[in-house]
């Protein structure tokens, strides 16, 4: 496989992500509203009457953290599937195919084009959330909060997991659907299983602690290798040429 | 069996074009989808420079053999050599890819994109080198007038600038063997016509053509031979040679006057043969008209008809293709 030959496919994918404002702006909104949004909460809520409990802030705050994992994993499967769909609507994917690129290439390329800039918007949303909520936490706890290991899994292996996740299933519901409303739809279930671990640990059922941040990162590991090969087996020009509707 | 067993081709046909280099070659190829045949037993050769039609209504397999020999899908039995590299195995594939250019059915171009930026991917995506990629990418656009929108996006284009960008996409690489997949179906007459004129200047500069098309007239004027398939390849040849080997001829006869009375009468008098009233006389089928013409004015004047011209009219190529078509 030539990663330059994919790079190419992923700067086209970039260029056309770029005139597509829907998609850029959805990309740009999520980690904005984490990064900036949640400080805010938190700053106004701290503000008010006896404000928030010293002891209850780091679990709010590693709450918070977990957005950042809800935001990695529905943010790509809009990219790739309309990077898919879109092309599949076009009609641009047989001259795609006509060059001489493997399927593992362009795939690669448009997988990039879906991984990178969710994981590079949520990175610096990460920046822009610790400074703020550090500012926070020095008054209120004495110590700044961030980095701390559970937002270091969160966001060196659960994030990008999470993305490549995403990317994968936007990948597989592409060979399926024939619009991009379908696609994105379907592909907005993906934030379920994170919802219900966010649900999970705010009562209590699955706390936050970095060994169960582990745990999910290996969960995660798995099914990506899987989703992998099952997203490879669905990339083949002879299907996409004769089967795809 | 001969090698390449075609209906209706000559054997000197063969020996016309395996007498040139042969840059694509096909015996017995075969595809399926499940256990229906698109392609059968599809066996041809065309030689570099040559303008190939392939006609043929729709689902009649040309689009599907298109896409086995621009190595885009996978055959099912027969071989197929593309200048030399078989269709089939993936590195082979691959340089297939690498010298043909394709004009799908459907131009599928990034709407979003401007005309510079989609030659400009599809270059490097056939690892053209930069220097040579823009100088080619501003030849290719100002030779088909859209070097001044080269920055538009191709969303604000009409249907034939759209087809001219996807045609300057299937030679931004400088493809010797070109592939186009029914370039000029759906465009105005003026648009078709500027594509056709591109086609016939890519023809003069030595590139071999595989034209898919529904356009018999178009197929006629533009190629040097055509093949007609119907799911299996049913004849191939020049379009005058195809006309000439079409068994009919007909004979307008045209007359002061005719009535249904002389028009029986003449049928009777030629009869088995096919007399048809025409705006001005008869119409008469005869299988040798040098033969049979003298019968014909005959046969009209012993019944009373005053004669005042006899026309030969050979089959036209839509006559042909008709005829074979429908079997």
């Amino acid at each position: 496989m030539r990663v330059a030959k994919a790079w190419i496919v992923a700067k086209k994918e970039l260029a056309v992500l770029r005139k597509t404002k829907s998609v850029l702006y959805s990309v740009l909104a999520f980690p904005l509203f984490v990064a900036v949004g949640l400080p805010l909460v938190v700053m106004a809520a701290g503000g008010r009457g006896p404000g928030i409990p010293a002891s209850v802030l780091p679990v709010l705050l590693d709450s918070f953290s977990f957005f950042f994992i809800i935001g990695t994993a529905a943010l790509p499967v809009t990219i790739a599937s309309y990077s898919l769909v879109g092309e599949k609507v076009e009609r641009s994917l047989e001259p795609l195919l006509a060059t001489p690129a493997t399927d593992s290439e362009i795939l690669l390329g448009k997988g990039l084009a879906a991984f990178l800039p969710p994981i590079v918007s949520t990175y610096a949303g990460s920046v822009v959330f610790m400074a703020l909520m550090d500012k926070f936490t020095i008054a209120k706890l004495g110590y700044p909060y961030f980095p701390n290991p559970t937002i270091a899994i969160i966001l060196i292996a659960i994030a990008p997991l999470a993305c490549l996740l995403s990317v994968e299933s936007g990948i597989v519901i592409s060979s399926l659907v024939s619009d991009i409303r379908s696609a994105q739809q379907v592909g907005g279930l993906m934030i379920l299983p994170f919802a219900a671990i966010y649900v999970a640990s705010e009562i209590g059922l699955l706390p936050l602690t970095w060994l169960n941040l582990l745990a999910i990162s290996g969960v995660l590991l798995v099914v990506d290798l899987l989703l992998y090969l099952v997203s490879r087996a669905t990339f083949r020009r002879d299907d996409i040429l004769t089967r795809w509707k | 069996m001969p090698p390449f067993g075609t209906a209706g081709e000559p054997l000197s046909e063969f020996r016309g074009v395996r007498d040139r280099t042969v840059v694509i070659d096909t015996e017995h190829l075969t595809k399926r989808f499940g256990g229906q045949a698109a392609v059968e037993d599809l066996s041809l050769l065309v030689a570099a420079g040559e303008v190939f039609g392939f006609l043929g209504p729709n689902g009649a397999g040309k689009t599907t053999t298109v896409r086995m020999l621009a190595g885009l899908i996978s055959k099912t039995s027969g071989s197929a050599r593309i200048a030399g590299h078989e269709v089939g195995p993936e590195d082979s594939a691959l340089e297939i890819r690498r010298i043909v250019g394709l004009l799908p059915e459907n131009v599928g171009l990034y709407e979003a994109l401007s005309p510079y930026q989609i030659l400009d991917f599809f270059g490097q995506m056939y690892d053209c080198p930069d220097g040579p990629r823009r100088a080619n990418i501003e030849r290719l656009l100002r030779l088909f007038d859209l070097w001044e929108l080269k920055d538009r996006p191709v969303a604000t284009f009409s249907k034939g600038m759209k087809q001219k960008v996807a045609l300057a996409r299937a030679l931004v690489h400088d493809p010797k063997l070109l592939f186009l997949d029914e370039p000029t179906a759906n465009l105005d007459p003026e648009a078709a016509k500027t594509v056709r004129d591109c086609i016939l200047a890519l023809k003069k500069e030595g590139r071999t053509i595989f034209l898919t098309t529904h356009n018999l007239d178009e197929a006629q004027r533009i190629c040097d031979r055509v093949a007609i398939l119907r799911t299996r390849l049913l004849t191939v040849g020049a379009p005058d040679q195809l006309r000439a080997s079409l068994s009919g001829h007909r004979t307008q006869v045209r007359l002061e006057r005719t009535d249904d009375t002389l028009l029986h009468q003449v049928r009777e008098r030629l009869s088995p043969r096919r007399v048809e009233r025409s705006a001005e006389g008869f119409v008469v089928e005869v299988e040798d008209p040098d033969r049979e013409n003298p019968e014909v004015v005959r046969a009209i004047v012993e019944a009373g008809g005053r004669v005042r011209s006899v026309t030969e009219v050979g089959p036209s190529f839509e006559d042909v293709y008709l005829k074979l078509v429908r079997g």
